[in-house]
Protein backbone atom coordinates (compact mmCIF):
# COMPACT_ATOMS: atom_id res chain seq x y z
CA UNK A 1 0.00 0.00 0.00
CA UNK A 2 2.49 2.83 0.76
CA UNK A 3 4.73 1.56 -2.17
CA UNK A 4 1.56 2.27 -4.50
CA UNK A 5 1.03 5.22 -2.49
CA UNK A 6 4.50 6.42 -3.15
CA UNK A 7 4.35 5.57 -7.17
CA UNK A 8 1.18 7.82 -7.12
CA UNK A 9 2.25 10.31 -5.53
CA UNK A 10 5.78 10.40 -7.51
CA UNK A 11 3.70 10.35 -10.36
CA UNK A 12 1.29 13.26 -10.00
CA UNK A 13 4.79 15.23 -8.91
CA UNK A 14 6.05 14.24 -12.25
CA UNK A 15 3.11 15.59 -13.94
CA UNK A 16 3.42 18.99 -12.17
CA UNK A 17 6.68 19.42 -12.88
CA UNK A 18 6.16 18.66 -16.71
CA UNK A 19 3.16 20.61 -16.82
CA UNK A 20 5.31 23.35 -16.01
CA UNK A 21 4.11 24.21 -13.14
CA UNK A 22 7.20 25.08 -11.19
CA UNK A 23 7.57 27.84 -13.65
CA UNK A 24 5.62 30.03 -11.62
CA UNK A 25 8.85 30.63 -9.84
CA UNK A 26 10.12 32.70 -12.14
CA UNK A 27 7.24 34.63 -11.91
CA UNK A 28 8.28 35.07 -7.89
CA UNK A 29 11.50 35.64 -8.37
CA UNK A 30 11.20 38.71 -10.85
CA UNK A 31 9.22 39.77 -8.25
CA UNK A 32 10.60 39.37 -5.46
CA UNK A 33 14.21 41.28 -6.82
CA UNK A 34 11.80 43.91 -8.33
CA UNK A 35 10.73 44.30 -4.46
CA UNK A 36 13.86 44.33 -2.87
CA UNK A 37 15.50 46.90 -5.37
CA UNK A 38 12.36 49.23 -5.75
CA UNK A 39 12.37 49.42 -1.75
CA UNK A 40 16.71 49.63 -1.43
CA UNK A 41 15.63 53.69 -0.73
CA UNK A 42 14.00 53.52 2.25
CA UNK A 43 15.45 52.62 6.09
CA UNK A 44 16.27 49.36 6.96
CA UNK A 45 14.00 48.17 9.30
CA UNK A 46 10.77 49.04 6.44
CA UNK A 47 12.28 48.01 4.26
CA UNK A 48 12.82 44.24 6.11
CA UNK A 49 9.21 44.93 6.98
CA UNK A 50 7.52 45.75 3.71
CA UNK A 51 9.71 42.25 1.74
CA UNK A 52 8.73 40.26 4.24
CA UNK A 53 5.42 40.98 4.33
CA UNK A 54 5.06 41.35 -0.22
CA UNK A 55 7.32 38.19 -0.15
CA UNK A 56 5.39 35.87 2.28
CA UNK A 57 1.85 36.91 0.50
CA UNK A 58 3.10 36.35 -2.18
CA UNK A 59 4.52 32.67 -1.19
CA UNK A 60 0.73 32.27 -0.15
CA UNK A 61 -1.01 33.42 -2.94
CA UNK A 62 1.32 31.57 -5.67
CA UNK A 63 0.93 28.26 -3.68
CA UNK A 64 -3.21 28.85 -3.54
CA UNK A 65 -3.01 29.51 -7.03
CA UNK A 66 -1.26 26.27 -7.57
CA UNK A 67 -2.90 24.33 -5.28
CA UNK A 68 -6.70 25.16 -5.90
CA UNK A 69 -6.06 25.24 -10.37
CA UNK A 70 -4.29 22.07 -10.09
CA UNK A 71 -6.40 20.26 -7.12
CA UNK A 72 -9.39 20.67 -8.77
CA UNK A 73 -7.99 18.69 -11.68
CA UNK A 74 -6.23 16.01 -9.69
CA UNK A 75 -9.11 13.90 -9.94
CA UNK A 76 -11.44 15.10 -11.84
CA UNK A 77 -8.61 15.55 -15.20
CA UNK A 78 -8.47 11.60 -14.54
CA UNK A 79 -12.06 10.90 -14.97
CA UNK A 80 -12.88 12.83 -18.09
CA UNK A 81 -9.61 11.75 -19.87
CA UNK A 82 -10.55 8.12 -18.49
CA UNK A 83 -6.29 7.95 -17.73
CA UNK A 84 -7.85 6.56 -14.25
CA UNK A 85 -9.57 3.34 -16.03
CA UNK A 86 -5.89 1.26 -16.55
CA UNK A 87 -5.37 2.57 -12.98
CA UNK A 88 -7.97 1.33 -11.24
CA UNK A 89 -8.49 -1.76 -12.90
CA UNK A 90 -4.78 -2.24 -10.76
CA UNK A 91 -4.46 -3.44 -7.58
CA UNK A 92 -4.95 0.16 -6.37
CA UNK A 93 -7.72 1.26 -4.34
CA UNK A 94 -9.67 4.24 -4.77
CA UNK A 95 -8.49 5.39 -1.30
CA UNK A 96 -4.63 5.18 -2.25
CA UNK A 97 -5.62 6.84 -5.45
CA UNK A 98 -7.18 9.79 -3.84
CA UNK A 99 -4.29 9.94 -1.21
CA UNK A 100 -1.77 9.00 -3.59
CA UNK A 101 -2.56 12.77 -5.99
CA UNK A 102 -3.21 14.30 -2.73
CA UNK A 103 0.49 13.70 -0.97
CA UNK A 104 1.54 14.56 -4.65
CA UNK A 105 0.06 17.86 -5.49
CA UNK A 106 1.27 18.24 -1.68
CA UNK A 107 4.97 17.60 -2.59
CA UNK A 108 5.07 19.87 -5.17
CA UNK A 109 3.76 22.87 -3.22
CA UNK A 110 6.44 21.80 -0.86
CA UNK A 111 9.28 21.63 -3.20
CA UNK A 112 7.63 25.25 -4.83
CA UNK A 113 7.67 27.28 -1.63
CA UNK A 114 11.02 25.53 -0.21
CA UNK A 115 12.38 27.36 -3.72
CA UNK A 116 10.12 30.36 -2.88
CA UNK A 117 12.02 30.64 0.70
CA UNK A 118 15.43 30.29 -0.93
CA UNK A 119 14.43 33.67 -2.52
CA UNK A 120 13.11 35.40 0.61
CA UNK A 121 15.78 34.59 2.65
CA UNK A 122 18.09 35.76 -0.41
CA UNK A 123 16.19 39.35 -0.24
CA UNK A 124 16.48 39.49 3.00
CA UNK A 125 20.42 38.96 2.75
CA UNK A 126 20.70 41.77 0.10
CA UNK A 127 19.00 43.96 2.32
CA UNK A 128 20.09 43.84 5.31
CA UNK A 129 23.66 42.00 4.56
CA UNK A 130 23.22 38.87 7.74
CA UNK A 131 20.70 37.11 8.82
CA UNK A 132 19.99 37.80 12.47
CA UNK A 133 17.71 35.67 14.80
CA UNK A 134 14.49 36.55 13.85
CA UNK A 135 14.31 36.00 10.77
CA UNK A 136 14.47 32.28 11.97
CA UNK A 137 10.59 33.20 12.57
CA UNK A 138 10.20 33.63 8.76
CA UNK A 139 10.39 29.79 8.95
CA UNK A 140 7.21 29.43 11.07
CA UNK A 141 5.24 31.73 8.57
CA UNK A 142 6.42 29.38 6.02
CA UNK A 143 5.55 26.61 7.46
CA UNK A 144 1.96 27.70 8.05
CA UNK A 145 1.65 28.99 4.75
CA UNK A 146 2.40 24.87 3.55
CA UNK A 147 0.02 24.01 6.19
CA UNK A 148 -2.69 26.13 4.54
CA UNK A 149 -1.97 24.82 1.36
CA UNK A 150 -2.15 21.13 2.48
CA UNK A 151 -6.29 22.28 3.36
CA UNK A 152 -6.41 24.25 0.66
CA UNK A 153 -5.50 21.25 -1.83
CA UNK A 154 -8.13 18.70 0.48
CA UNK A 155 -11.09 21.34 -0.28
CA UNK A 156 -10.30 21.65 -3.97
CA UNK A 157 -10.12 18.02 -4.03
CA UNK A 158 -13.30 17.02 -2.08
CA UNK A 159 -15.25 19.79 -4.38
CA UNK A 160 -14.08 18.29 -7.23
CA UNK A 161 -15.35 15.11 -6.12
CA UNK A 162 -19.23 16.03 -7.02
CA UNK A 163 -19.08 19.61 -8.61
CA UNK A 164 -18.05 20.60 -12.32
CA UNK A 165 -14.35 22.31 -12.34
CA UNK A 166 -15.34 25.90 -12.24
CA UNK A 167 -18.05 25.53 -9.10
CA UNK A 168 -15.30 23.94 -7.20
CA UNK A 169 -12.35 26.37 -8.25
CA UNK A 170 -15.04 29.19 -6.87
CA UNK A 171 -16.26 27.45 -3.75
CA UNK A 172 -12.73 26.69 -3.06
CA UNK A 173 -11.66 30.19 -3.62
CA UNK A 174 -14.76 31.45 -1.51
CA UNK A 175 -13.16 29.09 1.65
CA UNK A 176 -9.99 30.45 1.42
CA UNK A 177 -10.89 33.92 1.05
CA UNK A 178 -13.62 33.50 4.28
CA UNK A 179 -11.33 31.19 5.97
CA UNK A 180 -8.17 33.89 6.03
CA UNK A 181 -11.09 36.01 7.97
CA UNK A 182 -12.55 33.23 10.12
CA UNK A 183 -11.32 34.81 13.29
CA UNK A 184 -13.34 37.68 12.79
CA UNK A 185 -16.43 35.16 12.32
CA UNK A 186 -15.90 33.40 15.38
CA UNK A 187 -15.56 37.20 16.90
CA UNK A 188 -18.84 38.11 15.51
CA UNK A 189 -20.30 34.59 16.50
CA UNK A 190 -19.73 35.51 20.33
CA UNK A 191 -21.39 38.73 20.14
CA UNK A 192 -24.63 37.50 17.90
CA UNK A 193 -27.65 36.08 19.77
CA UNK A 194 -30.13 33.41 18.87
CA UNK A 195 -30.33 31.98 15.97
CA UNK A 196 -27.55 34.07 14.36
CA UNK A 197 -25.59 32.70 17.18
CA UNK A 198 -25.85 29.54 16.40
CA UNK A 199 -25.29 29.50 12.76
CA UNK A 200 -22.25 32.11 12.82
CA UNK A 201 -20.86 29.33 15.32
CA UNK A 202 -21.93 26.69 13.17
CA UNK A 203 -20.18 28.16 9.87
CA UNK A 204 -17.01 29.58 12.41
CA UNK A 205 -16.32 25.68 12.77
CA UNK A 206 -16.49 24.54 9.39
CA UNK A 207 -14.84 26.97 7.67
CA UNK A 208 -10.65 26.45 7.60
CA UNK A 209 -9.22 28.55 10.23
CA UNK A 210 -7.13 30.02 7.90
CA UNK A 211 -6.07 33.32 9.91
CA UNK A 212 -4.23 31.35 12.90
CA UNK A 213 -2.17 30.15 10.29
CA UNK A 214 -1.77 33.66 9.23
CA UNK A 215 2.04 35.31 11.27
CA UNK A 216 2.96 37.25 8.07
CA UNK A 217 2.80 40.85 9.75
CA UNK A 218 3.79 39.60 12.89
CA UNK A 219 6.63 38.17 11.68
CA UNK A 220 7.71 40.84 9.86
CA UNK A 221 7.71 42.75 13.01
CA UNK A 222 10.09 40.43 14.37
CA UNK A 223 7.87 39.12 16.89
CA UNK A 224 8.07 35.41 17.77
CA UNK A 225 5.60 32.67 17.32
CA UNK A 226 4.36 31.12 20.46
CA UNK A 227 5.46 27.36 20.33
CA UNK A 228 1.63 26.26 21.88
CA UNK A 229 0.36 27.79 18.38
CA UNK A 230 2.65 25.70 16.06
CA UNK A 231 1.38 22.84 17.75
CA UNK A 232 -2.21 24.13 17.68
CA UNK A 233 -2.04 25.13 14.11
CA UNK A 234 -0.25 21.85 13.39
CA UNK A 235 -2.71 19.55 14.66
CA UNK A 236 -5.57 21.66 13.18
CA UNK A 237 -4.54 21.34 9.34
CA UNK A 238 -3.87 18.31 9.38
CA UNK A 239 -7.19 17.27 10.79
CA UNK A 240 -9.08 19.35 8.90
CA UNK A 241 -7.03 18.26 5.48
CA UNK A 242 -7.45 14.57 6.83
CA UNK A 243 -11.50 15.29 6.95
CA UNK A 244 -11.63 17.08 3.38
CA UNK A 245 -9.59 13.78 2.34
CA UNK A 246 -11.84 11.30 3.57
CA UNK A 247 -14.86 13.34 2.51
CA UNK A 248 -13.53 13.39 -0.97
CA UNK A 249 -13.00 9.54 -0.51
CA UNK A 250 -16.06 8.70 0.50
CA UNK A 251 -17.76 10.33 -2.57
CA UNK A 252 -15.25 8.72 -5.35
CA UNK A 253 -15.95 5.10 -3.50
CA UNK A 254 -19.40 5.23 -4.79
CA UNK A 255 -18.46 7.09 -7.97
CA UNK A 256 -19.54 5.01 -11.39
CA UNK A 257 -16.80 6.31 -13.74
CA UNK A 258 -18.52 7.92 -16.73
CA UNK B 1 -13.12 -23.20 -11.47
CA UNK B 2 -14.35 -20.87 -14.25
CA UNK B 3 -12.08 -18.05 -15.14
CA UNK B 4 -14.77 -15.56 -15.12
CA UNK B 5 -18.50 -16.09 -13.99
CA UNK B 6 -21.18 -13.61 -14.69
CA UNK B 7 -24.22 -14.16 -12.26
CA UNK B 8 -26.92 -12.27 -13.24
CA UNK B 9 -24.67 -8.96 -13.48
CA UNK B 10 -27.14 -5.79 -14.28
CA UNK B 11 -26.98 -1.84 -15.56
CA UNK B 12 -29.64 0.50 -15.28
CA UNK B 13 -28.71 4.17 -16.14
CA UNK B 14 -30.85 6.85 -14.56
CA UNK B 15 -31.25 10.13 -16.89
CA UNK B 16 -32.79 13.17 -17.37
CA UNK B 17 -34.51 15.32 -15.07
CA UNK B 18 -36.01 13.97 -11.78
CA UNK B 19 -33.81 10.66 -13.26
CA UNK B 20 -36.84 9.42 -14.17
CA UNK B 21 -35.45 8.49 -17.78
CA UNK B 22 -34.68 4.78 -17.54
CA UNK B 23 -32.09 3.22 -19.67
CA UNK B 24 -31.36 -0.50 -18.87
CA UNK B 25 -28.26 -1.07 -20.84
CA UNK B 26 -27.36 -4.46 -19.31
CA UNK B 27 -30.24 -7.16 -18.28
CA UNK B 28 -29.24 -9.53 -16.30
CA UNK B 29 -26.91 -11.14 -17.54
CA UNK B 30 -25.26 -14.38 -17.28
CA UNK B 31 -22.11 -16.09 -18.76
CA UNK B 32 -19.30 -18.23 -17.87
CA UNK B 33 -15.77 -18.29 -19.15
CA UNK B 34 -13.62 -21.42 -18.59
CA UNK B 35 -9.64 -20.87 -18.01
CA UNK B 36 -7.84 -21.28 -21.22
CA UNK B 37 -10.44 -19.62 -23.23
CA UNK B 38 -10.69 -17.45 -25.85
CA UNK B 39 -14.29 -15.99 -25.52
CA UNK B 40 -15.45 -13.44 -27.96
CA UNK B 41 -18.11 -10.56 -26.75
CA UNK B 42 -20.59 -9.79 -29.20
CA UNK B 43 -23.13 -7.60 -30.28
CA UNK B 44 -23.49 -4.18 -32.46
CA UNK B 45 -23.33 -0.53 -30.88
CA UNK B 46 -24.59 -0.03 -27.70
CA UNK B 47 -25.17 -3.54 -26.78
CA UNK B 48 -23.94 -3.00 -23.68
CA UNK B 49 -20.42 -4.81 -24.14
CA UNK B 50 -18.15 -1.92 -22.73
CA UNK B 51 -20.34 -1.37 -19.71
CA UNK B 52 -20.39 -5.15 -19.15
CA UNK B 53 -16.16 -5.08 -19.19
CA UNK B 54 -16.23 -1.86 -16.84
CA UNK B 55 -18.20 -3.77 -14.02
CA UNK B 56 -16.15 -6.65 -13.91
CA UNK B 57 -13.48 -3.84 -13.34
CA UNK B 58 -15.25 -2.78 -10.76
CA UNK B 59 -15.01 0.64 -12.55
CA UNK B 60 -19.32 1.01 -12.89
CA UNK B 61 -21.56 0.08 -10.09
CA UNK B 62 -23.78 -3.05 -11.58
CA UNK B 63 -26.95 -2.15 -10.02
CA UNK B 64 -27.88 -5.70 -9.26
CA UNK B 65 -25.83 -9.42 -9.57
CA UNK B 66 -22.56 -10.03 -9.31
CA UNK B 67 -19.51 -11.28 -10.98
CA UNK B 68 -16.69 -13.51 -10.02
CA UNK B 69 -12.93 -13.74 -11.55
CA UNK B 70 -10.93 -16.75 -10.61
CA UNK B 71 -13.36 -17.64 -8.26
CA UNK B 72 -13.32 -14.50 -5.85
CA UNK B 73 -15.38 -11.26 -6.54
CA UNK B 74 -14.56 -8.89 -8.61
CA UNK B 75 -14.19 -6.26 -5.98
CA UNK B 76 -11.48 -8.33 -3.68
CA UNK B 77 -8.17 -6.61 -4.23
CA UNK B 78 -6.65 -9.84 -5.12
CA UNK B 79 -8.15 -10.51 -8.40
CA UNK B 80 -6.61 -6.83 -9.63
CA UNK B 81 -2.98 -8.11 -9.76
CA UNK B 82 -4.68 -10.96 -12.12
CA UNK B 83 -6.56 -9.60 -14.64
CA UNK B 84 -5.50 -7.55 -17.66
CA UNK B 85 -7.51 -4.51 -18.78
CA UNK B 86 -7.45 -2.60 -22.78
CA UNK B 87 -10.20 0.11 -22.06
CA UNK B 88 -12.29 0.76 -25.50
CA UNK B 89 -10.30 3.76 -26.77
CA UNK B 90 -7.80 3.88 -24.43
CA UNK B 91 -6.05 7.41 -23.31
CA UNK B 92 -3.15 7.67 -21.20
CA UNK B 93 -0.91 9.69 -19.28
CA UNK B 94 0.35 11.99 -22.28
CA UNK B 95 3.36 13.65 -20.37
CA UNK B 96 4.91 10.08 -20.21
CA UNK B 97 6.98 8.22 -22.98
CA UNK B 98 5.24 4.74 -23.11
CA UNK B 99 8.21 3.38 -21.63
CA UNK B 100 7.47 5.38 -18.26
CA UNK B 101 3.99 4.67 -18.70
CA UNK B 102 4.18 0.87 -18.46
CA UNK B 103 7.03 1.23 -16.15
CA UNK B 104 4.36 2.87 -13.90
CA UNK B 105 1.78 0.22 -14.69
CA UNK B 106 4.12 -2.36 -14.13
CA UNK B 107 4.87 -1.04 -10.50
CA UNK B 108 1.63 -0.32 -9.46
CA UNK B 109 0.70 -3.98 -10.44
CA UNK B 110 3.01 -5.32 -8.32
CA UNK B 111 5.83 -6.37 -10.52
CA UNK B 112 8.99 -5.61 -8.71
CA UNK B 113 11.50 -3.84 -9.78
CA UNK B 114 14.28 -5.70 -11.29
CA UNK B 115 12.00 -7.72 -13.25
CA UNK B 116 10.11 -4.92 -13.96
CA UNK B 117 12.40 -2.93 -17.03
CA UNK B 118 12.51 -6.72 -18.92
CA UNK B 119 8.78 -7.05 -18.88
CA UNK B 120 7.96 -3.76 -20.19
CA UNK B 121 10.75 -3.94 -22.99
CA UNK B 122 8.91 -7.58 -23.53
CA UNK B 123 5.37 -5.69 -23.87
CA UNK B 124 6.93 -3.50 -25.90
CA UNK B 125 8.53 -5.58 -28.61
CA UNK B 126 5.06 -7.51 -28.63
CA UNK B 127 3.39 -4.97 -29.60
CA UNK B 128 5.89 -3.37 -32.14
CA UNK B 129 6.37 -0.37 -30.47
CA UNK B 130 9.83 -0.69 -29.45
CA UNK B 131 11.07 2.30 -31.68
CA UNK B 132 9.27 5.05 -29.93
CA UNK B 133 9.39 3.72 -26.09
CA UNK B 134 11.03 6.62 -25.45
CA UNK B 135 8.41 9.78 -26.99
CA UNK B 136 5.71 11.09 -24.78
CA UNK B 137 2.56 9.73 -25.80
CA UNK B 138 0.95 13.10 -26.95
CA UNK B 139 2.88 12.64 -29.96
CA UNK B 140 1.02 8.99 -30.35
CA UNK B 141 -1.34 8.11 -33.10
CA UNK B 142 -4.55 6.42 -32.46
CA UNK B 143 -3.45 2.96 -33.53
CA UNK B 144 -0.45 3.35 -31.56
CA UNK B 145 -2.09 4.48 -28.30
CA UNK B 146 -4.23 0.94 -29.09
CA UNK B 147 -1.03 -0.65 -29.19
CA UNK B 148 0.16 0.86 -25.55
CA UNK B 149 -3.19 -0.22 -24.72
CA UNK B 150 -2.19 -3.82 -25.12
CA UNK B 151 0.72 -3.93 -23.97
CA UNK B 152 -0.33 -2.43 -20.51
CA UNK B 153 -2.69 -5.10 -20.59
CA UNK B 154 -0.30 -7.96 -20.90
CA UNK B 155 2.52 -6.33 -19.29
CA UNK B 156 2.30 -7.76 -15.99
CA UNK B 157 1.50 -11.01 -17.31
CA UNK B 158 -2.08 -11.15 -16.05
CA UNK B 159 -4.25 -14.67 -16.17
CA UNK B 160 -6.93 -13.05 -17.57
CA UNK B 161 -6.89 -10.43 -20.33
CA UNK B 162 -10.34 -8.19 -21.14
CA UNK B 163 -10.03 -6.55 -24.57
CA UNK B 164 -12.15 -4.29 -24.85
CA UNK B 165 -12.56 -3.74 -29.01
CA UNK B 166 -8.69 -4.77 -28.84
CA UNK B 167 -8.42 -4.37 -33.19
CA UNK B 168 -10.22 -0.80 -33.08
CA UNK B 169 -8.13 1.53 -35.03
CA UNK B 170 -5.28 -1.01 -35.87
CA UNK B 171 -3.86 -1.29 -39.90
CA UNK B 172 -4.07 -4.63 -41.09
CA UNK B 173 -0.68 -5.44 -39.73
CA UNK B 174 -1.43 -4.50 -36.47
CA UNK B 175 -4.28 -6.71 -36.71
CA UNK B 176 -2.49 -9.53 -37.67
CA UNK B 177 -0.46 -9.33 -34.56
CA UNK B 178 -2.67 -8.99 -32.34
CA UNK B 179 -4.33 -11.88 -33.68
CA UNK B 180 -1.57 -13.63 -33.50
CA UNK B 181 -0.83 -12.06 -30.18
CA UNK B 182 -4.46 -13.24 -28.32
CA UNK B 183 -3.68 -16.80 -29.64
CA UNK B 184 0.10 -16.49 -28.12
CA UNK B 185 -1.52 -15.49 -24.81
CA UNK B 186 -3.91 -18.53 -25.01
CA UNK B 187 -1.18 -20.76 -25.79
CA UNK B 188 0.82 -19.44 -22.75
CA UNK B 189 -2.25 -20.53 -20.50
CA UNK B 190 -4.00 -17.67 -20.11
CA UNK B 191 -8.12 -16.55 -20.57
CA UNK B 192 -9.05 -13.68 -22.97
CA UNK B 193 -12.34 -12.34 -22.93
CA UNK B 194 -12.77 -9.74 -25.52
CA UNK B 195 -15.30 -7.63 -27.43
CA UNK B 196 -15.54 -6.91 -30.75
CA UNK B 197 -17.39 -6.39 -34.07
CA UNK B 198 -15.08 -7.66 -36.66
CA UNK B 199 -17.19 -10.83 -36.88
CA UNK B 200 -14.04 -12.31 -38.91
CA UNK B 201 -11.96 -11.81 -36.14
CA UNK B 202 -14.21 -13.72 -33.74
CA UNK B 203 -14.89 -16.56 -35.85
CA UNK B 204 -11.21 -17.10 -36.21
CA UNK B 205 -10.07 -16.94 -32.98
CA UNK B 206 -12.49 -17.51 -30.05
CA UNK B 207 -13.69 -20.95 -28.78
CA UNK B 208 -16.81 -19.20 -27.93
CA UNK B 209 -19.00 -16.74 -28.93
CA UNK B 210 -21.43 -14.60 -26.84
CA UNK B 211 -24.03 -12.26 -28.53
CA UNK B 212 -25.82 -9.55 -26.65
CA UNK B 213 -28.05 -7.32 -28.40
CA UNK B 214 -30.01 -4.33 -26.39
CA UNK B 215 -28.27 -6.01 -23.13
CA UNK B 216 -29.82 -8.83 -23.40
CA UNK B 217 -27.87 -12.31 -24.18
CA UNK B 218 -29.10 -13.68 -27.55
CA UNK B 219 -27.25 -17.09 -28.15
CA UNK B 220 -23.80 -18.23 -26.59
CA UNK B 221 -21.46 -21.32 -27.73
CA UNK B 222 -19.18 -22.19 -29.92
CA UNK B 223 -19.29 -21.22 -33.15
CA UNK B 224 -19.50 -24.40 -34.83
CA UNK B 225 -22.21 -24.66 -32.72
CA UNK B 226 -24.23 -22.02 -33.25
CA UNK B 227 -23.66 -21.76 -37.13
CA UNK B 228 -25.14 -25.53 -36.98
CA UNK B 229 -28.04 -24.62 -35.94
CA UNK B 230 -29.08 -22.42 -38.58
CA UNK B 231 -30.60 -23.37 -42.19
CA UNK B 232 -28.11 -24.54 -44.69
CA UNK B 233 -28.27 -22.24 -47.94
CA UNK B 234 -27.92 -22.70 -51.32
CA UNK B 235 -26.19 -20.35 -54.06
CA UNK B 236 -27.52 -20.72 -57.44
CA UNK B 237 -26.17 -19.29 -60.56
CA UNK B 238 -28.02 -19.44 -63.67
CA UNK B 239 -27.95 -17.64 -67.41
CA UNK B 240 -30.92 -16.44 -68.78
CA UNK B 241 -33.21 -13.31 -69.63
CA UNK B 242 -35.30 -12.31 -66.72
CA UNK B 243 -35.10 -13.39 -63.20
CA UNK B 244 -38.61 -15.32 -62.86
CA UNK B 245 -41.15 -14.42 -60.54
CA UNK B 246 -40.94 -17.41 -58.18
CA UNK B 247 -37.34 -16.99 -57.79
CA UNK B 248 -37.36 -13.39 -56.62
CA UNK B 249 -39.94 -14.99 -53.89
CA UNK B 250 -37.79 -17.70 -52.47
CA UNK B 251 -34.42 -16.12 -52.48
CA UNK B 252 -33.36 -14.12 -49.57
CA UNK B 253 -30.94 -12.62 -51.44
CA UNK B 254 -30.60 -11.82 -55.33
CA UNK B 255 -28.17 -10.49 -57.81
CA UNK B 256 -27.90 -10.35 -61.32
CA UNK B 257 -25.16 -8.79 -63.77
CA UNK B 258 -25.77 -9.12 -67.81
CA UNK B 259 -27.92 -12.43 -67.80
CA UNK B 260 -26.19 -13.89 -65.25
CA UNK B 261 -28.15 -14.04 -62.13
CA UNK B 262 -27.26 -15.45 -58.83
CA UNK B 263 -29.47 -16.15 -55.39
CA UNK B 264 -29.19 -17.71 -52.39
CA UNK B 265 -32.33 -19.63 -51.19
CA UNK B 266 -32.60 -22.12 -48.06
CA UNK B 267 -31.98 -25.90 -49.35
CA UNK B 268 -35.15 -26.80 -48.44
CA UNK B 269 -36.51 -24.73 -51.45
CA UNK B 270 -34.00 -25.76 -53.32
CA UNK B 271 -36.30 -28.38 -55.99
CA UNK B 272 -38.74 -25.74 -56.33
CA UNK B 273 -36.24 -23.00 -57.37
CA UNK B 274 -34.79 -25.67 -59.89
CA UNK B 275 -38.50 -26.66 -61.56
CA UNK B 276 -38.99 -22.94 -61.75
CA UNK B 277 -35.51 -22.69 -63.37
CA UNK B 278 -36.16 -25.43 -65.47
CA UNK B 279 -39.72 -23.99 -66.47
CA UNK B 280 -38.66 -20.78 -67.96
CA UNK B 281 -35.72 -22.64 -69.84
CA UNK B 282 -33.18 -20.87 -67.75
CA UNK B 283 -29.53 -22.97 -67.60
CA UNK B 284 -27.98 -23.64 -64.69
CA UNK B 285 -24.41 -22.63 -64.21
CA UNK B 286 -23.44 -24.26 -60.45
CA UNK B 287 -25.03 -25.37 -57.47
CA UNK B 288 -23.47 -24.88 -54.13
CA UNK B 289 -24.47 -25.27 -50.86
CA UNK B 290 -23.18 -22.26 -48.42
CA UNK B 291 -22.92 -23.16 -44.45
CA UNK B 292 -24.05 -20.59 -42.48
CA UNK B 293 -21.41 -18.03 -41.31
CA UNK B 294 -20.99 -16.11 -37.81
CA UNK B 295 -22.24 -13.34 -39.27
CA UNK B 296 -25.46 -14.95 -40.64
CA UNK B 297 -25.53 -16.14 -37.09
CA UNK B 298 -25.06 -12.51 -35.42
CA UNK B 299 -27.51 -10.51 -38.12
CA UNK B 300 -29.88 -13.20 -37.22
CA UNK B 301 -29.72 -12.39 -33.62
CA UNK B 302 -29.69 -8.85 -34.09
CA UNK B 303 -32.32 -8.40 -36.38
CA UNK B 304 -35.92 -9.06 -34.50
CA UNK B 305 -37.98 -5.45 -33.97
CA UNK B 306 -35.58 -2.98 -32.61
CA UNK B 307 -38.59 -1.86 -29.46
CA UNK B 308 -37.59 1.11 -27.80
CA UNK B 309 -35.15 0.23 -25.01
CA UNK B 310 -36.03 4.14 -23.61
CA UNK B 311 -39.41 3.95 -21.24
CA UNK B 312 -40.66 7.03 -19.02
CA UNK B 313 -41.70 6.30 -15.25
N1 LIG C 1 -22.97 6.80 -18.52
C1 LIG C 1 -24.08 6.40 -19.19
N2 LIG C 1 -25.27 6.99 -18.97
C2 LIG C 1 -26.37 6.59 -19.62
N3 LIG C 1 -26.38 5.60 -20.52
C3 LIG C 1 -25.24 4.97 -20.79
C4 LIG C 1 -24.01 5.34 -20.14
N4 LIG C 1 -23.02 4.54 -20.60
C5 LIG C 1 -23.61 3.73 -21.50
N5 LIG C 1 -24.92 3.98 -21.62
C6 LIG C 1 -25.87 3.27 -22.48
O1 LIG C 1 -25.73 1.89 -22.28
C7 LIG C 1 -25.86 1.19 -23.50
C8 LIG C 1 -24.71 0.24 -23.66
O2 LIG C 1 -23.52 0.98 -23.90
P1 LIG C 1 -22.13 0.28 -24.11
O3 LIG C 1 -21.11 1.34 -24.15
O4 LIG C 1 -21.97 -0.79 -23.12
O5 LIG C 1 -22.30 -0.35 -25.56
P2 LIG C 1 -21.26 -1.21 -26.40
O6 LIG C 1 -21.84 -2.55 -26.59
O7 LIG C 1 -19.92 -1.14 -25.81
O8 LIG C 1 -21.31 -0.42 -27.77
P3 LIG C 1 -20.12 -0.09 -28.83
O9 LIG C 1 -20.02 -1.26 -29.72
O10 LIG C 1 -20.65 1.09 -29.57
O11 LIG C 1 -18.89 0.20 -28.07
C9 LIG C 1 -25.96 2.23 -24.59
O12 LIG C 1 -27.29 2.29 -25.04
C10 LIG C 1 -25.57 3.52 -23.94
O13 LIG C 1 -26.35 4.56 -24.43
MG1 LIG D 1 -18.14 -0.47 -26.40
Amino acid sequence: MRNRLTLIAANTFREAVRDRVLYNLIAFALLLSGAAVLVGQISIDIEKLVVINLSLTAVSLFGVVIAIFVGIGLVSKEIEKRTLYTVLSRPVRRWEFIVGKFFGLAATLVVNTGCMAVGVFLALLYISHRLQKPDAWVLVALYFIVLQFLIVTALALLFSSFSSPIMSAVFAFALFMIGSFAEDLRGFAAMAKGITHWLASAAAYLIPNLSALNVISSVAHGKPVAASLILYNTVYALCYAAMALSGAVLIFEQRNLK
Amino acid sequence: MPAIEILGLEKTYWGGFWRKRVKRALHPLRLTVEEGEIFGFLGPNGAGKTTTLKMLMGLVFPTGGSARILGLDVNDPQVKAQIGYLPEQPYFYDYLTAYELLAYYGQLSGVPARQCLRKVDRALKQVGLQNVSGLQLRKFSKGMLQRVGIAQAILHEPKVVFLDEPMSGLDPMGRREVRDLIQQLKSDGKTIFFSTHILSDAEALCDRVAIIHQGELKGVGAVADLTAKMDVKVELIWQGAVMPLSMRSLAERCYSGGDLYRAVIKQEDQERALDALRREGMRLLALTPVGASLEDYFLQQVKPADKPVEVTV
